[in-house]
């Protein structure tokens, strides 16, 4: 099919990235081999190429980079704040600096439209940075008491869906409070976490601050149970919180945990309808969905319904999903072969249980791993696809005819992470806001990030928050 | 009341009963437990709870919460001032049952009872602050209202200390309600009739039924019930020793409660405020504020 308003090809270049054969872990500032040797392959999900190979973390080198993060704790947490500021500054300068080979890289290691690590990702990198690296030499004026003091050597597990900005939001909260860490990027994207070691090493940061353990769950598992770790934050699935919860359950270790989400996105019969599809199209497409807050349940009110589909299946059609490095690209490919499996059986589930699939008709590259943006219908609370995360471009609509209504079926979830509102009435937001159960609620906008503003959840989506002011608590012994 | 009428006089006993929905009900279970003062005379047979009883004090305390969540800050602070007011009319009773658990003298248990008091007017005082202190606006890089407000978690059970039986019962209690969360409460296993009182007070201070539940007997039998109850948001283990406090958790980690973990604590000395933010969450709500021009009002 050609028409005058096809888009030529306009690749960003991978050139601007430098992706090295292998990588170690990086533990007291050295890149160094697993004890026994072992190592991953990482791809690029959008054409199963090999990226690299990298070492793979077991027991023995968790103890290791946790050794080596409680020595350099007693001088990274003796430093003047301001001296702990500069360094994060300078971390978070470089970053601007290599901020397109960072973007490239994550695209290439993800999946993920260049648009968005381009636009989003990085530019929220940076910032996580700038904001904390501020609150360094502040935290007496926090609001936690004078002198707070740090934790001591947290332990760190992010997710595969915003690696590196996952890695600044653990990070750099941890840092700036003078706590060391040592941090488990996910097996399928070890490879912006390895960069930000070299990052490190270029920002002068001094050896075990910061250790990097790429692995699989095992090493996450042994560095949120080893004994000389203060503090656990975990971005993840609900199960493996749950399981987190009960490892640090009866020791001292500080815990934060978030996790899963289902998140209504409600539109209201007078919302700006353009707008409204703009919103759930960002809500549930932005990174394939495969975001713990994505607008995944739209609830929409009953006199809107066909009008709303209608353009919103318009609009789905004409997102263009393919080669992430593409500027172009709205939809690139699904982080991984097991993702995908898990997306394409939840939706068969959803068929199977008499929901109503529709998908956009787009084609489907030949290498990699790639969902159509798909929607169900007629879609009751006690369907799968109403209940369960998918973490993928999969919406679930369901309708309501009283506000009532539409806040009774966005808190029926075990979730509550995130919720969306779009109507033109002032106090009908403020209301319905007031009742949501989630931790995140944005109205006639969806899925927006800033590092001063808190993020979490209620319920089965975790607790404590990342972010702001409150985000300091997580790291602190207050 | 002279000598001689307290020494002809046959004194009317209470029977002790929880406080579980704004009603005081016998255990469903019939079982009681002797109560005895410090030097093991006999005080009083209190319920020992069961299982269902503490399922009950759950629907109790989920049916509460929409209304007392609801209500106004400003509410609230005058029903925990209440509490304060009807607690002080009836301070000498209190003297009378804190003495016998605690083994304490006269003087001394009017301390602790007064600084009990004194708590409720503590936290009466941050309910319409709390918000202010821990909430606030975030300066976002973009064209949006940004604002985070506590709101409170939902039903927290509450293990209360096993020795302060009522200083220390009053300060796990007061944190806990005063944000809008409520509370299924379980007194001092030894010493729970000051618990027990405290239900009546509660129960004629304005505070609505449910809010508050309070469940005599044993930690380590409710508890685990508690802790696993999937209506249940969180879990204050301040009585728990470290072997209960341990299981605890790991049970209310299947739906992710919040939990307090028990630590050593002076309940004479200062509260600050981190029993009250333990069971806050923290919603942030975007708007986007649309733009009037570029360069803003020079005046």
């Amino acid at each position: 099919m050609t028409s005058p308003f096809e888009y030529a090809p306009a690749p960003e270049s991978r050139s601007v990235v430098d992706i090295a054969p292998s990588y170690g872990l990086f533990i007291d500032g050295e890149f160094t081999d697993a004890a026994d040797g072992k190592v991953f392959k990482t791809v690029s999900p959008s054409t199963e190429e090999v990226l690299s190979e990298v070492a793979q973390a077991g027991a023995e080198d968790v103890d290791r980079a946790v050794k080596a993060a409680r020595k350099a704790f007693e001088k990274w947490s003796a430093l003047p704040g301001s001296e702990r500021a500069k360094y994060l500054f300078r971390i978070a300068r470089i970053i601007q600096e290599r901020s397109r080979e960072l973007a490239v890289l994550e695209t290439l290691d993800n999946g993920k439209p260049i648009k968005e690590t381009r636009d989003a990702d990085l530019p929220l990198v940076a910032a996580h940075f700038f904001y904390y690296a501020g609150w360094a030499d502040k935290l007496d004026h926090a609001g936690f008491g004078a002198n707070p003091r740090p934790l001591g050597v947290a332990g760190q597990v992010i997710p595969w869906n915003f690696p590196l900005l996952m890695l600044a939001w653990k990070i750099a909260p941890a840092l700036a409070t003078g706590n060391t860490v040592v941090l488990k990027p996910a097996e399928t994207t070890p490879l912006s976490a390895l960069f930000f070691a070299d990052i490190c090493r270029q920002a002068g940061l001094p050896k075990g601050v910061v250790n990097i353990l790429p692995g699989y769950g095992d090493t996450g598992a042994a560095l949120v149970a080893h004994p000389d770790v203060n503090k656990v934050a975990f971005t993840g699935s609900t199960a493996v919180g749950r399981a987190i919860a009960k490892t640090v359950a009866g020791t001292d270790k500080k815990l934060t945990l978030e996790l899963g989400g289902k998140g209504a996105n409600i539109v209201f019969d007078d919302a700006p309808i353009d707008q409204a599809v703009e919103g759930i199209v960002n809500g549930i497409f932005f990174n394939q969905g495969q975001v713990c807050c994505a607008g995944s349940r739209l609830l929409v009110q009953e006199s809107v319904h066909d009008e709303l589909l209608d353009s919103l299946k318009r609009r789905l059609s004409t997102l263009r999903l393919g080669d992430p490095l593409d500027k172009n690209t709205d939809i690139g490919a699904i982080n991984s072969e097991e993702q995908l499996t898990r997306i394409t059986s939840l939706v068969e589930q959803g068929e199977a249980e008499g929901a109503e699939r529709w998908s956009a008709a787009c084609e489907i590259p030949a290498a990699g791993y790639w969902f159509a943006p798909t929607l169900f219908t007629n879609v009751t609370q006690a369907h799968t696809v109403a209940r369960d995360e998918i973490f993928g471009p999969v919406l679930s609509v369901l309708t309501f005819r009283t506000p009532d209504e539409a806040v009774a079926k966005a808190n029926n979830s075990q979730y509550g992470l995130s919720a969306g509102i779009w109507t033109e009435k002032g106090s009908r937001i403020l209301a319905v806001a007031d009742k949501l159960r989630a931790g995140v609620v944005w109205a006639n906008t969806f899925n927006k990030f800033d590092p001063t503003s808190p993020f979490g959840g209620y319920k089965e989506s975790g607790f404590g928050r990342e972010g702001g002011r409150h985000g300091l608590e997580a790291y602190l012994d207050v | 009341m002279s000598e001689k009428s307290e020494q002809n006089r046959l004194s009317v006993f209470k029977t002790y009963k929880l406080y579980v929905g704004g009603k005081f009900p016998r255990s469903e279970s019939g079982r009681v437990y002797e109560v005895t003062d410090s030097k093991g005379k006999w005080l009083a047979n209190a319920p020992l709870s069961s299982r269902k009883d503490a399922r009950d004090a759950v629907v109790a305390a989920r049916k509460a919460f929409g209304g007392w969540s609801g209500a106004t800050a400003y509410n609230r602070g005058q029903i925990l001032y209440r509490v304060a007011e009807m607690l002080e009319g009836r301070k000498g009773q209190f003297v009378h049952e804190v003495a016998d658990a605690e083994g304490l003298s006269k003087n001394k248990a009017a301390a602790v009872v007064e600084a009990a008091i004194d708590r409720w007017v503590w936290y009466a005082g941050w309910t319409d602050k709390i918000a202010q202190v821990v909430g606030g606006a975030n300066p976002v890089a973009g064209p949006y209202f940004n604002l985070s407000t506590p709101e409170p978690t939902g039903v927290v059970t509450v293990v209360a200390p096993q020795e302060s039986s009522f200083l220390g019962l009053v300060s796990v209690i007061a944190p806990v309600i005063a944000t809008g969360n409520t509370a299924v409460v379980i007194a001092s296993e030894k010493a729970p009739l000051p618990a027990l009182s405290l239900g009546e007070v509660l129960a004629t201070s304005d505070l609505p039924g449910g809010v508050v539940n309070i469940l005599s007997g044993k930690a380590s039998e409710m508890g685990p019930h508690l802790a696993a109850h999937l209506d249940v948001n969180a879990i204050d283990l301040t009585g728990a020793d470290a072997d209960l406090a341990r299981e605890l958790e790991i049970a209310a980690a299947d739906n992710l409660k919040r939990v307090l973990r028990p630590r050593t604590e002076d309940f004479a000395g200062a509260p600050g405020t981190d029993r009250m933010t333990a069971f806050l969450e923290t919603k942030t709500v975007w708007h986007p504020t649309g733009s009037l021009g570029a360069s803003g009002s020079s005046y």
